[in-house]
C-alpha cells in the first residue's frame, strides 16, 4: 500500500460542507437511513480528498439511487447524472477539463442493471476517473427491489419468494467482469461489515483516488455495504450478514493493480493558431475563380443525372461538374445516391449548375443524362424532358435510347481511357467531352477543377490527358 | 443571424460544413454514434476536433453521447453531438435534464424515414419529436432548420450562440438530402470563444461551490424552476424567431415548407408563376420559436395556405395555430424516403387553387 503515513480522521472532514444547506429539512444530520455504508464510504473519501488537497479540481458525479444527494455533503464541484450515466458523464467532464479528478460514485442497480454499457466502456476507454461502486444487494431508494447483485434466494419486493437464479439469473461480479478488460489500472473490493475491513477499505479509497491525482487512469472500487432499510433488518446484524452472505459471493480481493507500470498517455493534439485555423480544418484554399464559359442557351443552366456501376466513378464525375460550375461562379449542387443502394453496384448522383439559385436539388426531369453503363440508360432514360441530351458511354452501353426526340453523343469514354492507360479514367473523359461539347464549362476550368478532385498526385497526368481527349472528341462531335 | 460570405466558396456536403461550422464557433468536444444519413458528422468531427486541439470520441449508444454532452456542457466548455431517428429517440432523457439543468449544447439531427428502423431516405416524420419535445417534462428547446449547405453552417454557428445565451440545448435539424448534399459554402472567420462560465463546474477554486443538476424535492421549488423555464422559453419566442419569405407579396396562395421541401417548392413556385399562379412561399428557419407573426399577417391577405411536408403532416398544426384557422390550411405529404417532385407539388397548388380559400 502506498499510504503508510495514513491518519485516519475520527472528526468530521472538512470536505463536508459544516451544514447541509441544499437539503430540506435537518441540515445537521445527512439524509441516509441509520446504519447505511453510503454514509461511512462518503466519510472515507471526503477524507481522502483532503488529504490530498484536491478538492478544487475534483467532479463529484452522483448517480440516481440513494446517494443521488451526495452534492448535500461534498464540498467538491457537484453533477448530479441521470440513472446508469455517470460514467458517461464523467467522461464528458474529463474529457472537456483534462486537470480535473472525476469521481463516479454509483449503486448496484445503477451501475451494474441499466447502466452496465456505461461503466464497461468507460472502464474499457481507460477514462481518468474512480469509480465507487457501492454493492448493497438491492435497490435502496424504489424500496427494496431485486438489484443485479441480489443474493440467490434473496427476498425482496419483486423477488418475493427469494431470487430464482433460474428465472432471475445470478449475482453480477462487477470486479471480476471489469478485471477482464485491459485498460483499468486498479480494480478492488472491500467492505464495511467491521473496524479491520473498513480500515482495508479506506486504504483502498484513498489509493484509487491518489492514481487520478497522478492522472494515471481507470480505478475501480466496489464496496460491499450495508441496507438496513432494504434488507429489513437491525444496522448491527447486517454487518454480520454481509460477512456471511455477501463475502462468500463476492471476495475481497484486489482483482488488478498495475498503478506501478509506466503509463503510456494519450496527449491531446494543441490547438493551432488563428491564423493556422483555416488549413487545419481544411477551409483555407478554396479552388481558383474562372472565367465563365458561354454555352449556347440551350444547354445552358443543365439539370444532369449522372449514372453507371459504383467503380466508375460515377460520383466523382458529378462532383468534377459542380466543381468546375462553382468556379466559374455559378450556383452549384451535387446530390449522390447514398447507403444500401450503393451496395448493389450501382450509383447516380445529380448535379445542377445554374446561373440562378437552385430550389430542388433533386432532379425529377434531367436535360442531361450520363449513362456510364446500359442499366443506367434503360433505368433513366423515360425520366429525361424532350430533347434531352444522352451522353452514351459507347464502350459499355451497346444499345441506343428507345426514344427518338434524344440527343445523342456516342462517346468511347472507357475504350479512350484504356488507350491512355487506365480504364479508370472514363469519367474524365466524359467530364471533357460534356464540356467540349455543351461549351457549358471551358477546358481551363475542367483541368484547374482537378487540382481538388484528384488527390494522388501520380493520377494528375493521366486525367488531364482524360479530359483533354474528351474535349477534343466532344468539340469534333459538334462540329 | 447570417454569417457574411468572406472567402470563395468550397464545394462540400451538408454534415461536414455542420463540422467546420461547429469548430468555428469554438466547439471542442464532440461525442457521437454512428448512424446514416448523420455518419458524415461523425466521420468529419473524428478529423477536426483533434486538429484543434478539441476532442472526439465515438461513445458506445445515443444514451452516452448525450451523457457525455452533458457532462462536458457541465464543465462549462461548447459541445456536441449529432444522429438520425432511433438515435435521436434514445437520447430523448438525456435531453429533458439537459434543459432543466439548463446546459448549451447542440445536437444534430438528421432525420431518416421512420418509424422504427424504416429507411435512410430522407424526412421530417421527427418533427414532433423534437419541435414539440420527446423527452418528459414541461421543457422546449430552439429548432434551427438549414436548407443548404451555406445555412448547414451559418445555423449551427448560429445555434452555439442561442445555446449559450439562454443555457438551452439548441436542435439543428434537417433531412438525409440537406446532409447529404453538396453545395458551394463560404465559411467565415472562428468567432471568439466566449468567456468562462461562473455557474459551470469547471475543477477549480472559482467554481467549487457549483452544482449542475436538474433535481427539486421540493415541489414549491421545482414548480419555481419551471416557471423560471417558461419564462426564458417566452424570451426566446420573443427574440429569436428566424423564417424567409418567397414572392409572398402578392401571393393568393402561401406555401409552407422548410428545409429539403422547401427547396422544391421554390423550383415549383418558379414554374407556377410562368403560369400565372399567384404563390409564394414562407420558410420557417426557426421550427421552435415557430414564424407566427409572418403567418398570420400572410394570412390576411392571401387566400390559404398549404404545407408541404415529408411527413404526416406534423407542421401542419403550428401553421393553423399560427393563423387562427382564418384561411384554409392545405396539406400534401409524402414519406418512406419518398422526395415530391417540383411539378407534383404544381399539381397539388392548382387542385387546391381550384378549391379556392372557401372552407
Ligand atoms: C430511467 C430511470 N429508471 C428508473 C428510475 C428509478 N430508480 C431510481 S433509483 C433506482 C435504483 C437505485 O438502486 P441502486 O443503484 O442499487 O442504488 P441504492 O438506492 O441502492 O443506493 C431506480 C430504479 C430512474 N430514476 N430513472
Ligand atoms: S434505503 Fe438502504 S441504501 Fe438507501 S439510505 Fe436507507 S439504508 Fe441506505
Amino acid at each position: 500500500m502506498s499510504a503508510p503515513n495514513y491518519k485516519p480522521h475520527l472528526s468530521r472532514s472538512e470536505i463536508f460542507y459544516p451544514t447541509f444547506e441544499r437539503k430540506s429539512g435537518n441540515k445537521e444530520v445527512t439524509h441516509y437511513c441509520p446504519g447505511c455504508g453510503h454514509g461511512s464510504l462518503h466519510k472515507m473519501i471526503a477524507e481522502s480528498i483532503q488529504d490530498l488537497g484536491i478538492n478544487d479540481r475534483t467532479i463529484f458525479v452522483s448517480p440516481v439511487g440513494c446517494s443521488v444527494f451526495a452534492y448535500y455533503y461534498f464540498d467538491t464541484g457537484n453533477i448530479q447524472a441521470p440513472h446508469g450515466r455517470a460514467p458517461a458523464v464523467g467522461t464528458g467532464a474529463q474529457r472537456a477539463r483534462p486537470h480535473s479528478v472525476v469521481i463516479s460514485y454509483q449503486g448496484d442497480g445503477d451501475l451494474a442493471a441499466i447502466g452496465l454499457n456505461e461503466i464497461l466502456q468507460a472502464a474499457n476507454r481507460g477514462e481518468k476517473m474512480v469509480v465507487f461502486f457501492v454493492n448493497n444487494a438491492i435497490y435502496g431508494m424504489t424500496g427494496g427491489q431485486m438489484a443485479p447483485t441480489t443474493l440467490p434466494g434473496m427476498r425482496t419486493t419483486t423477488t418475493p419468494m427469494g431470487r430464482d437464479t433460474r428465472l432471475a439469473g445470478n449475482p453480477t461480479r462487477m470486479c471480476e467482469l471489469i478485471s477482464t478488460l485491459d485498460a483499468p489500472i486498479y480494480v478492488a473490493r472491500g467492505c464495511l461489515a467491521s473496524p479491520k475491513h473498513t480500515m482495508r477499505t479506506r486504504k483502498l479509497v484513498r489509493k484509487a483516488l491518489k492514481m487520478q491525482t497522478e492522472g494515471k487512469g481507470f480505478c475501480f472500487v466496489e464496496v460491499l455495504s450495508a441496507c438496513p432499510t432494504g434488507w429489513g433488518m437491525q444496522p448491527v446484524d447486517s454487518h454480520q450478514w454481509i460477512l456471511d452472505n455477501m463475502v462468500p459471493q463476492f471476495p475481497l480481493e484486489i482483482f488488478v493493480d498495475k498503478t506501478d507500470l509506466d503509463h503510456d498517455d494519450y496527449i491531446p493534439p494543441k490547438a493551432p493558431s488563428p491564423e493556422t485555423f483555416h488549413e487545419v480544418i481544411r477551409i483555407a484554399d478554396a479552388a481558383n475563380q474562372m472565367a465563365p464559359a458561354q454555352p449556347e442557351t440551350k444547354y445552358k443552366d443543365p439539370r444532369i443525372k449522372v449514372a453507371g456501376f459504383g467503380g466508375q466513378g460515377v460520383l466523382l464525375l458529378g462532383l468534377g461538374l459542380a466543381q468546375c460550375g462553382m468556379m466559374e461562379g455559378r450556383h452549384v449542387t451535387w446530390l449522390p445516391s447514398y447507403g444500401p443502394e450503393m451496395r448493389g453496384g450501382t450509383a447516380h448522383c445529380h448535379v445542377n449548375i445554374a446561373d440562378e439559385e437552385i430550389g430542388s436539388p433533386l432532379i425529377s426531369k434531367p436535360t442531361v443524362l450520363v449513362a456510364m453503363n446500359q442499366p443506367s440508360l434503360t433505368k433513366f432514360e423515360g425520366e429525361l424532358v424532350e430533347g434531352a441530351l444522352v451522353i452514351m458511354n459507347s464502350s459499355m452501353v451497346p444499345n441506343k435510347p428507345k426514344r427518338k426526340d434524344l440527343e445523342l453523343l456516342e462517346l468511347p469514354a472507357t475504350a479512350i481511357a484504356e488507350e491512355l492507360g487506365n480504364a479508370r479514367a472514363a469519367n474524365m473523359v466524359v467530364l471533357g467531352a460534356y464540356a467540349g461539347y455543351t461549351g457549358v464549362l471551358s477546358l481551363e476550368t475542367c483541368l484547374e477543377s482537378l487540382k481538388t478532385l484528384i488527390k494522388r498526385q501520380a493520377l494528375v497526368d493521366l486525367n488531364v490527358k482524360a479530359i483533354t481527349k474528351g474535349f477534343e472528341f466532344g468539340k469534333a462531335a459538334r462540329g | 443571424m447570417a454569417t457574411e460570405a468572406k472567402r470563395p466558396p468550397l464545394l462540400i456536403k451538408g454534415n461536414e460544413a455542420i463540422v467546420k461550422g461547429a469548430v468555428l464557433a469554438g466547439c471542442r468536444t464532440y461525442f457521437g454514434y454512428p448512424i446514416t444519413p448523420a455518419s458524415e458528422i461523425a466521420e468529419a468531427a473524428a478529423k477536426d476536433f483533434p486538429a484543434i486541439g478539441g476532442t472526439f470520441i465515438q461513445a458506445e449508444s445515443e444514451t452516452a453521447s448525450i451523457n457525455m454532452v452533458y457532462g462536458a456542457a457541465s464543465t462549462g466548455i461548447r459541445t456536441m453531438t449529432a444522429s438520425s431517428g432511433p438515435g435521436i429517440s434514445l437520447m430523448q432523457e438525456g435531453i429533458s435534464y439537459l434543459a432543466c439543468a439548463e446546459l448549451p449544447c447542440v445536437v444534430v439531427s438528421i432525420m431518416r424515414g421512420g418509424p422504427g428502423l424504416g429507411n435512410i431516405g430522407p424526412e421530417q416524420g421527427d418533427y414532433n419529436q423534437v419541435v414539440r419535445i420527446g423527452g418528459h417534462g414541461c421543457y422546449k428547446n430552439p429548432v434551427f432548420a438549414p436548407s443548404s449547405g451555406q445555412e448547414m453552417c451559418d445555423l449551427t454557428m448560429h445555434a452555439f450562440e442561442i445555446a449559450d445565451k439562454y443555457r438551452t440545448p439548441v436542435f439543428v435539424i434537417t433531412d438525409g438530402f440537406t446532409g447529404q448534399m453538396m453545395e458551394p459554402v463560404s465559411f467565415p472567420d472562428p468567432i471568439p470563444l466566449p468567456p468562462e462560465k461562473d455557474w459551470a463546474v469547471r475543477a477549480d477554486k472559482e467554481t467549487r461551490e457549483n452544482l449542475i443538476s436538474s433535481i427539486y424535492i421540493e415541489h414549491d421549488e421545482l414548480e419555481e424552476m419551471n416557471l423560471k423555464l417558461q419564462r426564458k422559453y417566452a424570451e426566446i419566442e420573443k427574440n429569436e424567431v428566424l423564417a424567409e419569405e418567397f414572392m409572398v407579396d402578392d401571393a393568393e396562395i402561401v406555401v409552407v415548407a422548410y428545409g429539403i421541401v422547401s427547396r422544391v417548392l421554390r423550383s415549383t413556385i418558379r414554374l407556377a408563376r410562368a403560369e400565372g399562379i399567384k404563390v409564394g412561399m414562407v420558410r420557417p428557419i426557426s421550427l421552435w420559436p415557430f414564424p407566427k407573426k409572418q403567418l398570420e399577417a400572410l394570412a390576411a391577405k392571401a387566400q390559404q395556405m398549404i404545407v408541404f411536408e415529408l411527413s404526416n403532416g406534423q407542421m401542419v398544426d403550428d401553421v393553423r395555430l399560427s393563423i387562427h384557422d382564418n384561411i384554409p390550411v392545405r396539406f400534401y405529404g409524402r414519406m418512406g424516403g419518398n422526395v415530391p417532385t417540383p411539378e407534383e407539388c404544381l399539381d397539388v397548388i392548382k387542385r387546391y387553387a381550384a378549391e379556392g380559400g372557401a372552407k
